[in-house]
């Protein structure tokens, strides 16, 4: 059993709603029922409703892994980087603290890492994560790169990562916008003519419509 | 009637608890006994979904992958729904009220309840006529649930006076579609909408409150399409599309018909369509001749420029699709806001056409097919008008009663309140419905309840309303039946039964025909499983606008649902095997209204655009209530709250209602986020925490309704109505807001799912 190299999961945060049925989904995989492993990141509250979905980006090179002390995380050669195995894991978090998506969770109840593992018990029988099951605006994908391009043609997949000197590349993908969007949205900047600067950027206001 | 009992002991005995993941259902080792093939008991989408059955007991779900309109989709609501079975609150017994216990209520033997309730009945009609009692149901019963309430009241009851909840959600829609096209369903399936090159959403939150629809709009985005909303809030599809308009709440038909004027001045009409389609063009077109885009951008607050834009956009499109829901329905002119989105629709000739059309977004579970088949005040089964002397004499025959037996016209459920107050109502028999909470201006709401003779509930879980109750009789959960209902798109949809109900708690539909036997009036009461009564109401739809006549079972199951009109005989009288129609309106369509002489459900086949003339919200802002208070939901809560705030999941996402407000007003009180602000109306107060996001209009602040007591936004909302639906206006009303000197007395007290 192993993820097809068919189908990929990708993440696409302009379509995201902040709904969290990935959130309420996750806790029902049955490799770690009752525990979510989804990270939904409202970005700025007060001033957008963007939010953000984070699963685990498996890593070509897993950083989580790389500074495991215990090597209780594997990759399996779909790619996939499994959660901590639980014989080996002594929850001393340098996973949690290193990784930078931010995705491992130390769950001091059980003293083990757990995180997301793109609900292998389905993805390796070709069945969707659960959270890319649900997820009701399909800003997580989970399918061929065929259906992707013929689907997405606003957006771009990305794969390469900066995080200061260190690159990764990841088995999920980024869905990047072919053309720029608006950082901060502001109701009040829309009841005027000419938006303030820096508060709103929807086109039309810029007279590009 | 009594007062209902103290709120601690009987939130302690009856709840709302919180249901989380129990052992056997958190095991993984344990395969279930089946995986039900069924849909969502929540809103109008009705998402397909499988729920796993083990040990007579709903443990999970399962994607079902296969059905087209989600395809495996599920909001949070759904994905928890199933927590909602073998819950401790659950009613399980019949419960009478019983001043000596503690909690208010005790068990009592279900056949000395129902026998109870037939001599309090039977008691208060003799006593003051068959118009004594009334009966309040809902829209997120099966369809056949719905018809046999219908028939219950006016059959077995003989009285005039049935509503149901649709009334605070649908009916302005239902009411304007009716007026311009003949025909009250969403024009087109939800697929056109990502063959659209234009979206236009007025007042609908679409990413909480319908949020499978959003992956139909990104479709269209994805596919090149413009996205247009208008709304007073940045929701979270306004925040990427691409011209939002924040609207002052109740100024929506002022847009349209600003819209309209721009559409008349620069010639972007389909003449060909409105000379050969539609009639009343020249007479609408004369009224918004005043509705420049000066005078439309000071009424609706929306800059002159966007308005233009938005004019240009909708004007020149080749392909387009309108959406609304209740953002602009709740209004006191709701009907006319729909009424001028319609005439923008028409105005473009773009309905009826792939890619090209009109919906309004229904909310609750059976929105669509609950307003058809007869428990609405005005209705009978098929879309028909209980005023109609042919209509009558159509289903007092399929009823078996001779037409005079059946009442006339009711009134609104507001209404039935207004009568309870006034004591001309003494009886009600409720389900469904939870009126404590849902009904604007609550306070009133409550103070008729305890003037009752006598009152009836019946639910699966003691709703507050409930708590008023002399009887409580435990209905069923959507799980424990099986039926049909009638989703956003009008497309009917099978119920499928996971499990039994547990205890002496019962399908509703027995419950009713349990009453009616224990009054002497069983006939026409005694059917034996819900598919007779599917059969009767597609006899009794047969000819009406809404005809089922064609639909069974057997053949939603084939075809993953049937949209209606699905006829069971062509138009010359021969028996014929129709699929339905997912889209109406289209050129050279038959229907039984206009019998070829068109597509619109008219005599002439035409539609009609009506004169809309804006008037300003029942209550406008003043020097002493000098804000806008605008109502909605949020994604992981439904409606009353009384199956979601009893899931644990679902309330630590959003646990209790919140004011929203711009920084800018949030300043001139001197109020940080996570403040305690008390919101003021003439009508009562509501202390919540302040929640400060630029993401709303400064002049209006938002609230929640899913939460009852001391915490319902209903409280603030008044209860001005639609003349023409009777819609409340939850949209708007004045109201003022001050920081709390302390916070509320259940602060610490309370669970945040109660009040």
């Amino acid at each position: 059993m192993s993820v097809s190299s068919n189908l990929n999961f990708y993440i696409d945060p302009s379509r995201c709603i902040g709904c969290q049925a990935c959130v309420q989904a996750c806790s029902e995989c049955e490799t770690h029922k009752g525990h979510s492993m989804i990270h939904l990141e409202f970005i700025d509250r007060p001033h957008t409703t963007q939010t953000v979905p984070v699963v685990c980006m498996h890593c070509d090179s897993p950083t989580c892994a790389e500074v495991c002390p215990a090597d209780a995380i594997k990759r399996s050669p779909d790619g996939v980087v499994q959660s901590a195995r639980k014989p080996r894991c002594i929850a001393c978090s340098n996973c949690v603290l290193a990784c930078p998506f931010g995705v491992p969770k130390m769950m001091s109840d059980f003293e083990l890492m757990m995180k997301c593992d793109m609900c292998y018990d389905r993805s390796s029988v070709g069945l969707k994560p659960m959270c890319a099951s649900v997820c009701p605006s399909q800003a997580l994908f989970f399918g061929t790169r065929e259906e992707l391009e013929l689907s997405r043609p606003q957006s771009a997949p990305i794969d390469r990562f900066k995080f200061g000197n260190q690159t990764i590349t990841t088995k999920v993908k980024m869905m990047a916008p072919r053309r720029a969007v608006p950082e901060h949205l502001d109701v009040t900047a829309a009841m005027e003519v000419h938006a303030p600067a820096r508060t709103v950027r929807l086109e039309v206001l810029n007279g590009a419509g | 009637m009594t007062t209902p009992p103290n709120l601690l002991p009987v939130l302690d005995r009856f709840g709302p608890h919180l249901a989380r993941s129990s052992p056997a259902r958190l095991a993984t080792d344990k395969e279930p006994d089946r995986l039900v093939k069924t849909h969502c008991c929540f809103c109008g989408q009705q998402c397909g979904i499988q729920l796993k059955v083990k040990d007579n007991v709903v443990t999970g779900f399962e994607p079902w992958y296969e059905f087209p309109f989600n395809r495996g989709m599920l909001c949070p609501k759904g994905v928890k729904r199933y927590l909602q079975g073998a819950h401790p609150d659950r009613l399980t017994t019949a419960l009478r009220r019983d001043e000596g216990a503690a909690e208010g209520f005790s068990a009592i033997g279900y056949t000395d309840a129902i026998e109870r309730v037939a001599s309090e009945i039977g008691r208060i009609q003799k006593q003051y006529g068959n118009a004594a009692v009334g009966v309040l149901s809902g829209a997120s019963l099966t369809t056949e649930k719905a018809y046999l309430m219908g028939k219950f009241a006016r059959v077995c009851l003989k009285t005039p006076y049935i509503d149901y909840n649709g009334r605070l959600c649908m009916v302005s829609a239902g009411a304007g579609n009716k007026k311009a096209f003949g025909i009250d369903r969403a024009a087109n399936p939800w697929s056109d909408i990502p063959k659209a090159e234009l979206v236009w959403i007025s007042g609908a939150n679409v990413a909480e409150c319908a949020p499978i629809t959003t992956e139909y709009v990104w479709q269209a985005r994805e596919n090149g399409a413009r996205i247009i909303v208008v709304d007073p809030r940045i929701t979270p599809l306004a925040r990427t599309c691409d011209l939002f308009l924040p609207i002052k709440p109740g100024r929506d038909i002022a847009l349209f018909n600003g819209i309209l004027h721009l559409m008349i001045e620069k010639g972007w009409l389909d003449h060909a369509f409105i000379q050969s389609h539609t009639v009343g063009f020249d007479k609408l077109a004369e009224h918004v001749r005043d509705w420049a885009p000066a005078k439309t951008a000071e009424v609706t607050g929306i800059p002159e420029r966007h308005i233009r834009q938005a004019a240009e956009w909708w004007g020149t499109a080749t392909s387009s699709m309108l959406l609304h829901a209740r953002g602009i329905e709740h209004h006191s002119h709701g009907v006319q806001n729909v009424l001028g989105a319609i005439n923008i629709v028409l105005a473009s000739g773009r309905i009826g056409r792939q890619g090209c059309g009109y919906g309004t977004i229904t909310g609750q579970a059976n929105g669509q097919g609950g307003r058809e088949h007869g428990q609405k005040c005005d209705q009978l089964p098929g879309w028909r008008d209980i005023s109609n002397p042919e209509h009558r004499a159509f289903i007092a025959k399929v009823w078996d009663v001779p037409e005079p037996e059946i009442p006339g016209p009711g009134v609104d459920c507001y209404e039935i309140f207004r009568k309870i107050d006034k004591g001309e109502i003494k009886g009600l028999i409720s389900l469904c419905f939870n009126p404590k909470v849902s009904l604007p201006d609550n306070n009133f709401i409550a103070r008729a309840l305890d003037k009752l003779e006598f009152y009836v509930a019946i639910d699966f879980f003691l709703n507050e309303t409930a708590r008023h109750a002399d009887i409580v009789l435990p209905g069923s959960l959507q799980e424990e039946d099986e039926g049909t209902v009638t989703q956003i798109e009008g497309r009917v949809i099978k119920i499928n039964k996971c499990v039994d109900p547990p205890g002496e708690a019962k399908q509703d539909w027995r419950i009713v025909q349990d009453i009616a036997a224990a009054l002497g009036r069983p006939k026409g009461f005694t059917f034996a499983e819900p598919r007779e009564v599917f059969n009767e109401l597609r006899t009794a739809s047969k000819g009406g606008v809404a005809d089922y006549s064609g639909i069974t079972y057997e053949k939603i199951e084939q075809q993953f649902g049937v949209c209606w009109p699905c006829y069971s005989e062509s138009s010359d009288g021969k028996p014929m095997d129709h699929s339905g129609t997912p889209r109406l309106f289209e050129p050279g369509s038959w229907n039984p209204v206009a019998k070829g002489a068109g597509p619109f459900y008219f005599p002439d086949g035409k539609a009609r655009f009506n004169v809309a003339p804006y008037t300003p919200p029942a209550e406008d802002t003043d020097d002493e209530y000098p804000l806008i208070l605008t109502t909605g939901r949020v994604v992981s809560q439904f409606l009353s709250g009384t199956q979601t705030r009893r899931i644990g999941p679902l309330v630590d996402q959003y646990p209790e209602p919140r004011i929203e407000m711009h920084p800018k007003l949030a300043a001139q009180y001197g109020i940080a986020d996570g403040d305690w602000v008390t919101a003021e109306s003439r009508r009562g107060d509501c202390t919540l925490r302040a929640m400060v996001v630029t993401t709303i209009r400064p002049d209006t602040i938002f609230i929640p309704y899913h939460w009852p007591g001391r915490k319902s936004a209903n409280q603030l909302t008044i209860s001005a109505q639609d003349p023409i639906s009777k819609i409340p206006e939850y949209k708007v009303c004045a109201v003022r807001i001050r920081k709390a000197e302390s916070p509320p007395e259940w602060a610490g007290v309370l669970e945040p799912q109660q009040g």
